[in-house]
């Protein structure tokens, strides 16, 4: 039983109902499987790229007038939430574009008028991209990052950049030299991070979708901590070019969305082969939207004998109990659609998180050698070359950021080397070994996303040990380079209405399609699932 | 250590560029304020026992400083950077053209700006494979990219893109003959290894010193890296042995191997320690070697002043540091000294995969590799030239290919090479044109050497068309009827020519008459000035010689 979850609030003061509550296909009391709950049902959350598209055709809606209620949401909620470091002036003429496009009776891309967030390191032309630090304040780059291109030509509008953790490091987004994010579900706690501001964004429906990036869990933990959707894609299937490198061995760009299946489409949209990212991979990249049927469409038992591996490993100690008890739910959820759950090991988990601090840190050091001060991007006056860059760097990255670099440059130093950064890559080696072994026992492995729900702000601002902690759910992943969903599960207690849980759910390499698969059904299924967060104060 | 201050500040213009696209065209000036020392590049490699050829290093030096050196043996180690004459640069799409305009050819990639990435260029392997099988190298059939880090204006991404543990291609060598008038014979050097790597920016200091700019047209242009065992013992091997990588590279198409434009940079390292010991001396480092003869008198140089503290008991004053050579006052001085070894916190390149190389795919660039020049010197020292020769003809492809064809057209060998060594040498380095520039095929060269050789025209007349046929083509036999300049080579007509030009100076012939045999010259020239050059002058010589003695 589901016993914390919470009666879901509606956000009815905005113009927006239509995208998340209005045209129930079907109810999903009537056809939907049975399920552990018997909470009073709602129906089922609906993808809002498809709701967009079917408004769109129909003549039912205009995406200038899409646009305009989510620009006007964003005036309302940003005070509160600061979610956004720069909210577009285009966004409104992208929308009359497409538009015009309809009234000439073109064809529209999959993604046209859809309202899409992108995490600030992520390069949008001629828009800020600082990846939230003072360093890059005011720089613009000259050119769209690959999955920027992509959303573009497809009809997507980005609708703005979103605040971060500098650089994608640190876990609450309160590492951004700008802004510190709040979390739509309690004002007083942190969206998560790195991709904090992304999170809370769709969380909010500032945007209906949005990018973020994932180097240790930087999309998923905040996906749980704000009650949507996160998926990190399989190391390689975006692109990477234009996604500022933190570290460049497990940077991926990944996806909030609402539901799975917008998660999924614009995973769909931003993937495949880059010939500016040699890391890039040439695997075909299949047709997602056909697994999100229509919760009618199910079977009574529509996972059935999908094999489930529970990770033993993640639901141990240090875990909060609400956390362990809403995944033990989620998989008595999945049990109840079919599928086949049992326990297992990886040895090698609790290796992860010292391995991955090492290696991104190494890594990271190596990439920021980049912002010296010379070329783009802050720079202090001085009278001597070691002067420059001492003061630009020096101002102009945050303590968290140098705090990294000096570790990772540490951690490269000659004599330090094989004990570090080598002793840690064998570590990865055995990680993804056990992985490997545990997805041929498994379909998908299941565990949290985050040992605890959202922190409050300043929390683990001066223990960053603990925050680091955090991660653990999440590093391994990246270390092995698998495809991961983070998908709302239920919700503990905290904040007014309580705090939102994310089941991670973790695919073999290149198996998004399992991932969203199994992902989309247990969402439809579950009951009482529309993790709307309560109305703003100052909206209410 | 520099301490040019920089004060002034240029404002950032790439941030106000449209696209990356636009980047490659517009212009734009990078600034800096500071001004530093280059941190050093190098990579430090284990000495090995050295080989033991032992070549005393030439001096011109009093006969006291013969002394000295004779008790000491150099150790010489090269680090040549070769840059590559590929259409693009190394990891982006940037046009790689020395000489542009600064910043015209730059890119998002080479600048190092925010979430660019680099991409291999494929010409970069084929080129390392190319230059790694040359030098009878093992290549790594998978090697890696590694970052080499350290910070400098002129290096946009805090790191270099190199090779550090697993380079394409190592453990090979070098032949190389010494000319003779340094002693001849025959030498192998040891080729450490060749590995890839992009090359940095340019940093262009103001007038005033005030402040210094960066231009990155250079960041990013692919590198090959070649170390050499430390086998070299005088400034003339390793002059020998980089003039070797010069051919090599200019044969293989890989490099135009200009050290003027800094396409083939060396930089030495030199020991001396007193012979008979084993261990290797302190090294020091030498920078800024222009040319082939700087290198070899710098290096002498460097050689002398350490045998001289040696011979001082100050060798403790031979450390380890970085001199720059100054060709203007032929002496080095010191630029840095050396602090413990730079760690430049290498690790795999995470941006770029492995580089795979197929066995197939190496077979078949092996299978393109031209004749190269040891193989032509050896050829040539087998048809019976001499070394001077051999090592005229080899020393560029062209020459060497232009040689082959004529000899290909049936010249004889030693009149072929007699021909491109001296009248035609001396014309194209009159008119600074390469063999490739003249109009004179080597089928006509041919032609003309046939033409003199069996007495057709004279050996004066064939100097003559040469450089007619070399400016402006045509044909031997064309231009030999063009210009009726058949040799004469009947007798009587000789004859009645001598006859005339003995009538026309009895003052002359009374004088040869009385013993001033000498005339004879005189009155052969008046005869083939009178014959326009064309009369045969054994057949002359020999009517002329009658005539004069003849008693009337
Ligand atoms: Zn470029």
């Amino acid at each position: 039983m589901l016993s914390t979850l919470q009666p879901p609030r509606s956000l009815s003061l905005l113009p927006l109902r239509r995208f998340h509550c209005s045209k129930t296909i079907v109810s999903a009391a009537s056809s939907s499987p049975a399920t552990t709950s018997d909470a009073a049902s709602v129906s089922p959350p609906q993808s809002q790229i498809l709701t967009t598209r079917r408004s769109l055709l129909s003549g039912e809606t205009t995406a200038s007038e899409i646009a305009k209620s989510y620009l006007s949401r964003i005036r309302l909620t940003e005070p509160q939430l600061k979610c956004f470091l720069h909210v577009s002036e285009n966004a409104l003429k992208d929308a009359e574009e497409i538009d015009q496009r309809i009234a000439r009776g073109e064809e529209l891309g999959p993604l046209a008028g859809v309202i899409i967030g992108v995490k600030d390191n992520i390069c949008t032309e001629g828009m800020p991209s600082t990846a939230a630090s003072r360093i890059l304040e005011h720089y613009r780059p000259p050119f769209d990052a690959t999955a920027v291109k992509k959303i573009k030509e497809l009809g997507g509008i980005v609708v703005g950049k979103t605040n971060m953790d500098e650089f994608g490091m640190g876990s609450t987004t309160e590492a951004s030299a700008f802004q510190v994010t709040a979390n739509p579900w309690d004002l007083t706690r942190v969206p998560g991070g790195s991709s904090g501001g992304s999170a809370a964004a769709v969380a909010a429906r500032q945007c209906m979708v949005s990018l973020g990036s994932d180097t240790g869990g930087s999309v998923r933990q905040p996906a749980s901590f704000c009650g949507v959707v996160g998926l990190k894609p399989t190391y390689g299937r975006v692109s990477r070019f234009g996604l500022m490198a933190y570290a460049s061995s497990l940077d991926v760009i990944g996806c909030f969305g609402s539901t799975v299946a917008d998660a999924g489409m614009l995973l769909h949209a931003i993937s495949g082969y880059d010939r500016f990212d040699s890391t890039s991979s040439k695997q075909d990249v299949p047709e997602f939207e056909s697994q999100f049927l229509s919760v009618d469409r199910f079977e009574s038992k529509p996972l059935k004998g999908v094999k489930v591996g529970v990770i033993r490993e993640t639901l141990e100690e240090g875990v909060d109990s609400g956390v362990r008890s809403a995944t033990q739910e989620a998989a008595s959820h999945l049990e109840a659609l079919g599928c086949v759950l049992t326990e297992v090991s990886l040895p090698s988990f609790s290796l992860g998180l010292p391995a991955y601090y090492v290696i991104a840190s190494s890594e990271s050091s190596s990439n920021l050698s980049r912002y010296d001060g010379v070329r783009y991007g802050n720079q202090v006056m001085a009278d001597e070359l070691n002067k420059l860059y001492e003061c630009s760097r020096g101002e102009g990255f945050g303590g968290e950021v140098k705090m990294r670099i000096l570790m990772g440059t540490y951690a490269l130093s000659a004599g330090y080397y094989d004990a570090y950064y080598k002793r840690a890559q064998q570590v990865r080696t055995l990680i993804r070994k056990d992985f490997k072994a545990a997805l041929e026992q498994n379909d998908i492995l299941i565990s949290p996303a985050a040992p605890s729900a959202a922190y409050k702000i300043g929390e683990k601002k001066n223990d960053p040990l603990a925050m680091y902690a955090g991660d653990i759910m999440t590093v391994n992943v990246n270390l092995a380079g698998l495809p991961a969903i983070v998908l709302p599960c239920g919700l503990v207690e905290g904040g007014p209405s309580g705090l939102p849980v994310g089941l991670q759910m973790i695919g073999a390499v290149f198996d998004e399609e399992k991932l969203l698969k199994v992902g989309h059904i247990f969402e439809q299924t579950l009951k009482g699932s529309s993790f709307l967060p309560p109305l703003l104060p100052n909206v209410a | 250590m520099s301490t040019a201050l920089l004060r002034t500040i240029q404002p950032n213009h790439f941030t106000l560029l449209g696209t990356a696209l636009l980047r490659r065209t517009s212009r734009s000036n990078i600034s800096v304020r500071c001004s530093g020392s280059q941190a050093t590049t190098t990579t430090t490699h284990e000495a090995k026992q050295p080989s033991q050829s032992r070549v005393a290093p030439k001096n011109h030096g009093s006969n006291k400083l013969d002394e000295i050196l004779r008790d000491y043996e150099a150790v010489i180690g090269i680090e040549t950077h070769v840059q590559l004459s590929t259409f693009t640069k190394a990891f982006c799409s940037c046009p790689n053209n020395y000489g542009s305009e600064p910043n015209t050819s730059i890119c998002p990639v080479c600048m190092g700006l925010p979430g660019a990435l680099p991409v291999l260029n494929s010409k970069v392997v084929e080129f390392g494979v190319r230059l790694g099988l040359a030098l009878n190298c093992g290549l790594s059939l998978s090697s890696k990219f590694d970052r080499k880090q350290y910070f400098y204006p002129d290096l946009p991404k805090g790191y270099q893109i190199s090779q550090f543990d697993i380079p394409i291609a190592s453990g090979g060598y070098v032949d190389v003959d010494i000319p003779l008038e340094f002693g001849g014979g025959h030498k192998r050097f040891g080729v450490t290894r060749v590995h890839m790597e992009e090359d940095a920016g340019k940093l262009l200091h103001s007038d005033t010193g005030d402040y210094s700019q960066v231009d990155l047209n250079r960041a990013g242009v692919p590198l090959l890296e070649i170390v050499s065992e430390p086998d070299m013992r005088s400034g003339i091997e390793a002059a020998e042995y980089a003039a070797e990588m010069q051919r090599i590279v200019r044969y293989l198409g890989v490099s135009n191997g200009n050290m003027q434009e800094g396409s083939l940079r060396c930089d030495v390292n030199v020991s001396i320690r007193p012979i008979g010991q084993a261990e290797f001396g302190t090294k020091v480092e030498i920078k800024n070697l222009n040319a082939f003869s700087a290198m070899s008198r710098a290096i002498d140089f460097e050689i002398k002043r350490q045998a001289l503290l040696y011979n001082q008991g100050q060798e403790d004053q031979i450390v380890t540091e970085t001199r720059l050579w100054e060709e203007g006052a032929q002496k080095s001085v010191s630029m840095r000294k050396k602090e413990g070894l730079a760690d430049y916190r290498y690790f795999p390149e995470p941006d770029l995969p492995e580089v795979i190389l197929t066995q197939d795919y190496v077979d078949s660039i092996r299978a393109t590799l031209p004749e190269l020049p040891e193989a032509k010197r050896r050829r040539y020292e087998a048809m019976g030239l001499g070394m001077q020769d051999v090592l005229f003809l080899a020393n560029e492809a062209s020459v060497a290919d232009y040689f082959d064809a004529v000899i290909g057209e049936g010249a004889e060998v030693k009149l072929a090479a007699n021909w491109l060594m001296s009248d035609i040498a001396a014309y194209l380095k009159n008119e600074e044109l390469s063999i490739n520039d003249v109009k004179l095929t080597p089928k006509e060269l041919a032609a003309l050497i046939a033409a003199i050789k069996d007495g057709t025209i004279s050996g004066k007349i064939g100097k003559q068309i040469l450089f007619e046929l070399l400016a402006k083509g045509g044909t031997v036999q064309g231009m030999i009827k063009a210009k009726n300049l058949v040799q004469i080579t009947d007798p009587a007509e000789i004859e009645k020519m001598v006859l005339k030009v003995i009538a026309e100076n009895p003052k002359q012939l009374e004088q040869y008459r009385n013993g001033k045999t000498k005339l004879q010259g005189y009155f052969a020239g008046e005869v083939m000035k009178m014959s326009k050059g064309k009369a045969n002058p054994p057949l002359l010589n020999k009517i002329l010689v009658e005539k004069l003695n003849a008693k009337d």
